[in-house]
């Protein structure tokens, strides 16, 4: 146990070093999934067919193809020609993870505008706002509070989804407790580890986003609570 | 002799072989049994969960939710290295199922809970046992309520089974990985992969939203 | 064991001898720190068909809910058909009766619910042949001849395999009246059964249950806002408030010569 403790130690600096990649991975990954989301969540309620038809696509292309095929295609293919495009792998990470948790997130906001309930589109037309009054004023406040739990649970979907790019060459939190591995032996010692890692760092965003809404929720002044439902085997 | 060519459909053909038979033989296998694995544990862990004491179901929840909530890669190579005399299919599959299962469970309780408890009061007025009461009654109506969710699953699993490359398993983007590896072409094999994925995941999940539908009671 | 037994409004009402269907003593329910039910005391005869009153939150519905085991005592006793229900007084402990006492308690008692509570993944017939089947251990031949018997009295003879999503809610309610009487329950619980109906319906329901009262000699205790059904069915009528009965007796006394205040005050506002 002690040599275990040892090489952690001796570890430390580039454990932190993969931490802080998962960390902007997650983060930015997020950020951009939920701009991602919004835009095109926002798309796929338009009239007009055209606009709507190419929300839709994009949403069923990144929902349909996995995030390795995804970050593959980036990191492998774009740089070929005749696109030539070559991104720092990071770069390659976020734009993968933002671009397919996006394309969930888009169903979660669609979904969500469509839930607020008819009445309050009626009553912001009946006030003349304009539709972009309308959304952002009142529609989209709503909203925001019932998406919050699917986005959280797309979150951890997405931070969960950082541990694979250590294929694409990124030296993250996966990276280095498979290097740890190898250099203590103990299976179970570097992966429990990591486990717990993740572990943390999914319930520390999570936390975060039930401060979010419960935020959102106090600001539409409900108190947010569940009825609990029977269920017990007696 | 490197390939500059935008796209080459040769390399296509090439690959396609054992694209597709990586495809059956580790991309449906995988999917088709992990995800018998996940339905299945996961109604028996969301029953036992409701059935044991508090204390008992706290612990499992705990353990279920830290399960759901890490990444499945880590848990392959884990389970992978514990146990380097098993098959890694075996363990991908396996670990795919109890992955997943946790996944399962939640949506299970959300259905269980959604059973009115009205349908609870009925059977109690009838004097059935609560183990008929579960039976007969509470588990189908639950169960139909989670069908959908169970296919958004498989296709989520379904689009996972790449993972299995960290543990040594070659799937169907794996043989694509190593068709570009050695040719040092990736944008055929790549976007074939892509499409393979999309022809077998898309029509599914215009499926499962149709069952959605369908499966209303009311 | 006969005795004489005394209502909460100390009108005495001798049991003649015969065991009452139902006898609540000193019954308390408390939820949470609302208490509903404080110490009631009251007798249903076999064969009575009982009437329960008065506004919301007077503790009608609990008192049934209690009789079903739907809701646990908090104090007190019930008996049915003599014999205790959940708890009964032993060596000057009250104690918890054991779960295969209470099912064999339960299977003398129907009801049917305001929200009728069907089994949605079961067809009619089989929604009303489960509990004889797997309860009363009737062989499947029996209950389904039983269960097409009573479909005919409840005048819905061609709907035994529809699914209750098919059915209109008069229809509905006709099957949960079926699926109970199935049981061939001694005491039979109708919880507001038509309030969740619409009006044209309600009267095809009230039918149904006017046979049932008029051709078997169940023992029924009734909570609804129906008052001319209730003049027609019952032969006590007990107005509640505030978890006591303020006034009792015949309907035909109670509706059209209360002498309490309170009964005053709601029937003017019902009728």
């Amino acid at each position: 146990m002690s040599d275990n403790l040892d090489a952690l130690s001796r570890a430390l600096p580039r454990l932190l070093d993969g931490l802080l990649i998962t960390l902007e991975l997650s983060a930015g990954g997020a950020l951009l999934a939920f701009v991602v989301a919004v835009g095109l969540g926002l798309m796929a309620r338009l009239d007009n067919i055209l606009l709507r038809g190419i929300a839709r696509t994009v949403i069923e292309f990144f929902r349909g193809t996995s995030l390795l095929v995804q970050l593959f295609f980036l990191f492998f293919v774009l740089p070929l020609p005749p696109m030539n495009i070559e991104l720092p792998a990071v770069v390659v990470g976020v734009l993968g993870l933002g671009l397919n948790y996006g394309a969930y997130g888009a169903e979660v906001v669609r979904g969500s505008i469509n839930a607020v309930p008819a009445g309050q589109w009626e009553a912001a037309t009946a006030l003349s706002l304009s539709p972009a009054q309308r959304l952002r004023r009142v529609i989209f406040p709503q909203a925001w509070a019932l998406m919050i739990p699917s986005l959280n649970n797309l979150l951890i979907q997405l931070i969960k989804g950082t541990a694979v790019v250590y294929l694409i060459t990124i030296v993250d939190l996966t990276a280095v407790f498979n290097d740890l591995r190898q250099e203590t032996r103990d299976v179970f010692f570097t992966y429990s580890l990591a486990l717990v890692v993740y572990f943390a760092i999914a319930y520390a965003f999570s936390g975060l986003m039930t401060l979010l809404e419960r935020r959102a929720k106090h600001r539409l002044g409900q108190s947010g609570r569940a009825v609990g439902a029977r269920g017990a085997i007696a | 002799m490197i390939d500059n060519s935008p796209w080459n459909w040769d390399h296509v053909w090439a690959a396609l072989p054992d694209m597709l038979r990586t495809f059956v033989t580790v991309t449906l296998l995988v999917t088709i049994i992990g995800s018998v694995i996940a339905a299945v544990l996961g109604l028996l862990l969301e029953l036992l969960r409701r059935s044991v004491p508090r204390p008992v179901a706290g612990v499992l929840t705990f353990v279920m939710n830290f399960i759901r909530m890490t990444p499945l890669v880590v848990q392959l190579l884990f389970i992978y290295f514990a146990f380097t005399s098993i098959d890694p299919l075996i363990i991908g599959i396996v670990v795919f199922g109890v992955h997943y299962a946790t996944f399962m469970a939640e949506v299970y309780r959300a259905g269980i809970d959604s059973v009115p408890p009205g349908q609870w009061e009925a059977s109690t007025a009838l004097s059935m046992s609560p183990g008929r009461t579960w039976a007969a009654v509470i588990v189908p109506q639950a169960v139909r309520a989670t069908a959908p969710a169970l296919g958004n699953y498989v296709i989520s699993m379904f689009k996972e089974t790449p993972f299995l490359a960290t543990i040594a398993v070659i799937d169907m983007l794996g043989a694509a990985q190593a068709y570009g590896g050695s040719h040092f072409r990736y944008i055929e094999v790549i976007t074939v992969a892509g499409v393979l994925f999309l022809i077998a995941s898309y029509p599914t999940s215009l499926l499962v939203n149709r069952l959605e539908k369908r499966l209303a009671f009311a | 064991m006969p005795s004489p037994e005394s209502t909460h409004t100390g009108a005495i009402r001798l049991d003649d001898g015969h065991v009452p269907a139902i006898r609540f003593d000193r019954v308390t329910k408390r939820f949470g720190d609302h208490t509903v039910l404080d110490g009631l005391d009251f007798v249903v005869r076999k064969g009575d068909r009982v009437t329960l009153i008065g506004p919301s939150g007077s503790g009608k519905t609990t008192i049934l809910r209690l009789v079903m085991t739907l809701e646990e005592l908090s104090d007190g006793y019930i008996f049915v058909d003599g014999q205790p229900l959940t708890h009964e007084l032993r060596g000057g402990k009250r104690v918890a009766l054991k779960e295969e006492h209470r099912n064999e308690m339960r299977k003398r008692i129907g009801m049917v619910f305001q929200q009728f509570n069907l089994f949605p993944n079961m067809t009619v017939l089989e929604n009303i042949i489960e509990a004889p089947v797997h309860v009363l251990h009737q062989s499947k031949a029996e209950a389904t001849r039983r269960a097409h018997e009573l479909l005919e009295q409840v005048g819905l003879p061609d709907k035994a395999d529809a699914h209750p999503s098919s059915l209109s809610g008069g229809q509905q309610q006709r099957v949960a009246i079926a699926r109970a009487l199935a049981m061939e329950p001694e005491i039979l619980l109708l919880d507001e059964v038509t309030s969740a109906l619409d009006p044209e319906v309600v009267g095809e329901v009230l039918n149904i249950l006017r046979d049932v009262a008029k051709n078997t000699d169940v023992t029924m205790l009734i909570v609804t806002h129906e008052m001319q059904f209730a003049r027609d069915v019952s032969n006590r009528v007990l107005m509640f408030d505030g978890g006591r009965i303020v006034e009792e007796g015949a309907p035909d006394d109670i509706f059209t010569a209360p002498q309490e205040p309170r009964t005053k005050e709601f029937l003017s506002a019902v009728l």
